[in-house]
């Protein structure tokens, strides 16, 4: 708890940086791009922009990441650096059509 | 409706599995039955609250406030299953050998009650917005298989219910003896999972450096999509692709906890003899 303290007072001096700004947009509950090529070894902010007026939940066990998106709504996620490789990503609340792959190279 | 039941399911076991095994470590405090119920409705009044700001929430602190709320919210669970734990080594056991108590003992089941209503309600708030907002958005949907969606969003919370009531019904059946020692090794496992969480959110926020990530990959032999998988990191904090930072939290929490219970349960020890 001390350190979450300690983090969140040093928030404001954090500059939130990646290395590389990718935009997705999530449209009739699929991703667009559904295939994003990316940098390997590079750190990587996904701006994800839900333009449904239902709320999404990107998940990737691949990425070890997930975050609810509102629906109108947008949301940063970081990840990386990543190894070269096929990384599988869904919308977990429209798991039918919300398919989408990161290729790291 | 199958998949709506899966994903339902999936967010409604963890809360559950966590209430059937605070429930059970808690039978003999007096009052928890009462307390359990009052978190479980406070966290299901909150859940909501939170689906209805998820985009406000989301949008603060530049696009991180999703994950600080829920670093936030794991690490005060966290802390209340670290104390509750610590509390039960030094006064559990004494509470289940005798029916009668001293005032001390009451005055501190009831700080017990409220580190579980604190508990339950944190566990509930988390899962349960995620499942508002799910149900929400098939609520939200025009079109045919609507009803059908949602009869399964109501399959899969009753599964999950059933679950959580299964773990509960089964560890009453553990003999008194070592009853305490399973209910605590459980929730000591439970506080080290959801730090190991704190630590997944915190590194997505881009807060915490992952150090060697993945540290391990076992997706293709114990997926977490599946049964065994999703029930593992429910009840452990199984993650097939965890990164180290987690692993970091996940031993410090176990360590601390445990140490905490030795000192606990010395003290109590001392107090018996004199």
């Amino acid at each position: 708890m001390k350190h979450l303290i300690l983090l969140l007072a040093l928030l404001p001096l954090r500059a939130l940086a990646a290395d590389a700004d990718f935009i997705l947009t999530i449209k009739d509950h699929r991703f667009l791009p559904s295939e994003m090529r990316v940098p390997a070894g590079k750190k990587i902010k996904l701006q994800v922009i839900n333009q449904d007026v239902t709320p999404e939940e990107f998940e990737s066990h691949a990425l070890n990441r997930e975050k609810v998106i509102a629906g109108h709504g947008s949301t940063a996620i970081f990840i990386g650096p990543l190894e070269a490789g096929r990384y599988q990503f869904m919308g977990e609340f429209h798991e039918a059509t919300a398919q989408g792959v990161i290729i790291a190279q | 409706m199958f998949e709506t039941a899966i994903i339902v399911f999936r967010e409604v076991l963890e809360a559950a599995l966590l209430i059937g095994i605070v429930a059970a470590a808690t039978r003999s405090v007096p009052g928890s039955r009462f307390w359990l119920a009052s978190g479980l409705l406070t966290g299901l009044a909150g859940a909501a609250l939170i689906a209805a700001f998820t985009d406000t929430i989301g949008s603060l602190a530049s696009g991180i406030g999703q994950e600080l709320f829920n670093a936030v919210i794991l690490g005060f669970a966290v802390l209340m299953l670290m104390w509750h734990n610590i509390w039960m080594a030094s006064h559990g056991a004494e509470m289940a050998a005798s029916a009668r108590m001293v005032g001390g003992d009451i005055r501190d089941g009831r700080s017990e009650c409220s580190a579980l209503l604190i508990i339950v309600s944190l566990a509930v708030l988390r899962e349960g917005s995620e499942t508002v907002l799910f149900l929400y958005g098939i609520a939200a949907t025009d079109g045919g298989g609507r009803s059908a969606m949602l009869s399964g969003g109501l399959v899969g919370m009753l599964l999950g219910i059933a679950t959580g009531y299964a773990i509960y019904a089964g560890l009453l059946r553990i003999p008194m003896r070592w009853f305490f020692g399973v209910t605590g090794v459980l929730v000591l496992l439970l506080a080290a999972g959801m730090a190991s969480q704190v630590a997944h959110f915190l590194i997505q926020a881009d807060l915490l450096p992952s150090l060697a990530a993945p540290l391990w990959d076992t997706s293709t032999s114990l997926p977490e999509d599946a049964l065994p998988g999703m029930l593992l990191r429910s009840l452990i904090g199984y993650d097939s692709r965890p990164a180290g930072m987690q692993l970091i939290f996940y031993i410090a929490v176990l360590a601390v906890t445990y140490l905490g219970m030795r000192l606990a349960a010395s003290k109590r020890r001392h107090r018996i003899e004199q």
